[in-house]
């Protein structure tokens, strides 16, 4: 991630690392200002597994405090769009 | 075998240390003061006569529960009080609850649900599913809890296994997960729906749980049930085969009632949480039955884990007594001990943990987060409540899962090659962990599965399929499974149910399912595929099995990592091996391959 990203490609970002973790989600139903758990099984083990996958993507220490944070997709871009000044893409 | 030399060195250090009790620190007189003493004088008989049974000389959880409580003196007090997503608090005491599951237990009876049906349960954390489950019992009906992020198939299995009767599920859940499997449940006479908007039409072939509520009488008298009479389904797994149902009597309720006292130390004045989810036995033994049966205060919270909210609970609602699982208190650890310490927990007085293992550390860390230890203890959905613990009053033994209970013999027994059981006394032996059977919450049957059932008992033996030793202090340590079966998150996997999954793939031709360490839930759920000729292993291939998994079963359940493999070591027999890519995924010596096919 570059700090100019745009927040699409950051979005896009977002959504390669969820599926990662679950690859059962389908983007297109998808409601990126709802938190995924309230529209997927999607536990906290899942949870934990999508906020270390973001972190390691963006070179980001995302302090655990922050995780309620990333509930959302839209959450997620936000506070990657918010913290991610001067990070470099990790590839 | 250096490594498990090892291993075991390091126990045997860790079993040196001690974490020593001062009796100053007590707020409340513990229930069990002197182990000793009250083992000796322990009895079933007398655990009776703290219960009342009913007025015509049977026995019955939900009278024991609430009814008892709203008919005395307790039935203003706090029975249940709820936490939806937002936080927001609905209070019910022993005299509401008391009506409202008279009010479920008519609805049953209106519908001709006979004493044994089976009545499911597929909900979050609401307060129908305290209802349907206490109304349930009242009713002299069997009630199955599912927890609610299964996937469709353990779903259908369960169901199918278990001959539901009644189902109540969320309007939400049953869309997405049951009503497609409906025409594959034909004794799936009645469907009740929760719902979030009272508008709109209803599935074809379901019911408004809450206009059945609304319009059923509060006037009910309990079905006069036999302390035998079956009142509790658990779905738990084993190595091989389906879902094995396991089925609880009403007498299970002597032994929730002495290990809430004796175990978890409670009074009737605590506030208590359990953690654990409904859906699996924890949840429902010490997450519905024990803490009512004590006449405490129950917390129930709506939401998922997560680290803040859990504090906040902790303070704002002034728990006193805390049950928990490792994962949770791993992830807390994870969060580390500067958060909960900004949280003001003078209320709190005893914290435990059950599901797997609590490694030292993070009984240790108790005391650095909140100043109290953690208390592990042990017990599985068969036993229906906690065997083996430590205690309040008594020393911590960090990393074992503590002593027998008062009324619970323990043994470390190992089957000869003749097949007789030789029980070992001597300290420090491994072996497999049995428990001599007559307790009250002692399953009555695997559901349909009597020589499943017999195989697990050895004479007067119950054998747990979990291997342990015991120091010359008598307390217990965990060493590991005598089968494949998988723990996840404290939950038991069934490799098999996993493997049939993943089979129905199309590109899948075989597949193995095994346990990997995991920091945080213990093990996690992995599973390994060859493909059918014609197909392409690569990561989109290997989402595409693992999304299939995750639909079919939840994440719970799902394996969260798939491994294409060309072939998948074989005996000569044919039997997929399990445990040998369980050694090299661990990097373990890989043993005897003699009796190997392939992959060499």
């Amino acid at each position: 991630m570059t700090p100019n990203m745009s927040a699409d490609e950051i979005k896009a970002l977002v959504l390669e690392k969820l599926l990662q973790v679950a690859p059962d989600i389908e983007p297109a139903q998808l409601d990126t200002a709802t938190p995924i758990r309230d529209q997927y099984d999607f536990d906290s083990m899942d949870f934990l597994h999508f906020a270390i996958a973001l972190g390691q993507q963006c070179q980001l220490e995302i302090p655990e405090h922050d995780y309620r944070e990333l509930q959302s997709v839209d959450g997620a871009v936000d506070y990657l769009v918010k913290h991610s000044n001067g990070n470099a893409a990790a590839k | 075998m250096a490594m498990r030399e090892k291993s075991n060195a390091r126990k045997l250090l860790m079993s040196r240390q001690i974490i020593r009790k001062n009796s100053e620190d007590w707020e409340l007189i513990p229930n069990l003061l002197d182990y000793d003493a009250a083992r000796d004088h322990f009895s079933w008989e007398h655990e009776m006569t703290l219960l009342d049974g009913l007025p015509a000389g049977g026995l019955n959880i939900a009278h024991e529960a609430v009814d008892r409580h709203a008919a005395g003196d307790r039935r203003e007090h706090t029975a249940l009080r709820w936490l939806d997503k937002s936080g927001e608090v609905t209070d019910f005491t022993y005299g509401d609850l008391s009506l409202l599951t008279n009010r479920f237990a008519n609805v049953l009876r209106e519908l001709g649900v006979q004493k044994g049906d089976r009545v499911f349960a597929l909900c979050e954390r609401i307060p129908s599913l305290y209802i349907t489950a206490l109304g349930t019992l009242k009713n002299g009906s069997v009630f199955c809890p599912l927890f609610s992020a299964f996937g469709p198939e353990p779903l259908r299995a369960r169901l199918s296994i278990g001959e539901a009767t009644v189902l109540v599920t969320s309007e939400a859940l049953y869309r997405r997960k049951v009503a497609a499997l409906r025409e594959n449940l034909p004794q799936l006479r009645h469907v009740l729906l929760i719902r979030e908007q009272a508008e709109g039409n209803l599935p074809a072939d379901t019911q408004d749980f809450q206009q059945l509520l609304n319009h059923a009488s509060e006037e009910f008298s309990i079905e006069n049930t036999d302390p035998e009479d079956p009142a509790l389904l658990h779905f738990t797994s084993g190595t091989t085969g389906k879902p094995k149902g396991a089925l609880h009597v009403h007498e299970a309720v002597l032994a929730h009632h002495a290990s809430a006292r004796l175990a978890l130390d409670l009074h009737p004045q605590d506030v208590f949480w359990c953690t654990a989810d409904p859906g699996w036995v924890t949840g429902t033994s010490y997450g519905i039955i024990a803490p009512l049966v004590i006449g405490a205060t129950m917390i129930v919270d709506q939401q998922e884990f997560d680290p803040e909210r859990w504090y906040s609970i902790l303070r704002d609602h002034k728990v006193s007594v805390w049950y928990t699982a490792p994962t949770a208190v791993r992830m807390m650890m994870k969060v580390g001990s500067e958060l909960a310490k900004q949280y003001e927990l003078p209320s709190l007085r005893f914290m435990a943990s059950v599901g797997e293992p609590l490694n030292p550390e993070a009984v240790m860390w108790g005391e650095e987060a909140f100043g109290l230890p953690f208390h592990d203890n042990w017990w599985q959905t068969e036993t229906g409540g906690i065997m083996i613990a430590n205690f309040l009053s008594q020393p911590i033994r960090p990393g074992s899962m503590g002593r027998p209970l008062p009324g619970i013999e323990a043994a470390v027994v190992r089957l000869d090659k003749d097949g007789t059981l030789q029980v070992i006394d001597d300290p420090d032996q491994e072996g497999e962990l049995a428990l001599k059977r007559g307790w009250p919450s002692m399953f009555r049957t695997y559901l349909y599965e009597e020589e499943r059932y017999q195989k697990c008992f050895h004479g007067e033996w119950y054998l747990t399929g979990d291997l342990a030793r015991r120091d010359e202090d008598g307390y217990f340590w965990f060493v590991g499974r005598a089968d494949d079966v998988i723990k996840s998150s404290g939950h038991l996997i069934g490799p098999f149910e996993v493997e049939s999954t993943l089979m129905e793939h199309p590109a899948v031709a075989e597949a193995a399912v095994i346990g990997v360490p995991d920091p945080m839930a213990g093990e996690i759920v992995k599973g390994f595929v060859s493909l059918k000729p014609g197909f392409e292993a690569g990561e989109a291939l290997q989402q595409e099995i693992m999304a299939l998994a995750r639909k079919r079963l939840g994440p719970a359940v799902a394996p969260r990592q798939i491994q294409i493999e060309p072939t998948l070591p074989r005996t000569r027999s044919g039997k997929i091996m399990r445990r040998l890519l369980k050694a090299r995924e661990l990097g373990l010596p890989e043993g005897d391959t003699s009796t190997l096919e392939g992959n060499e």
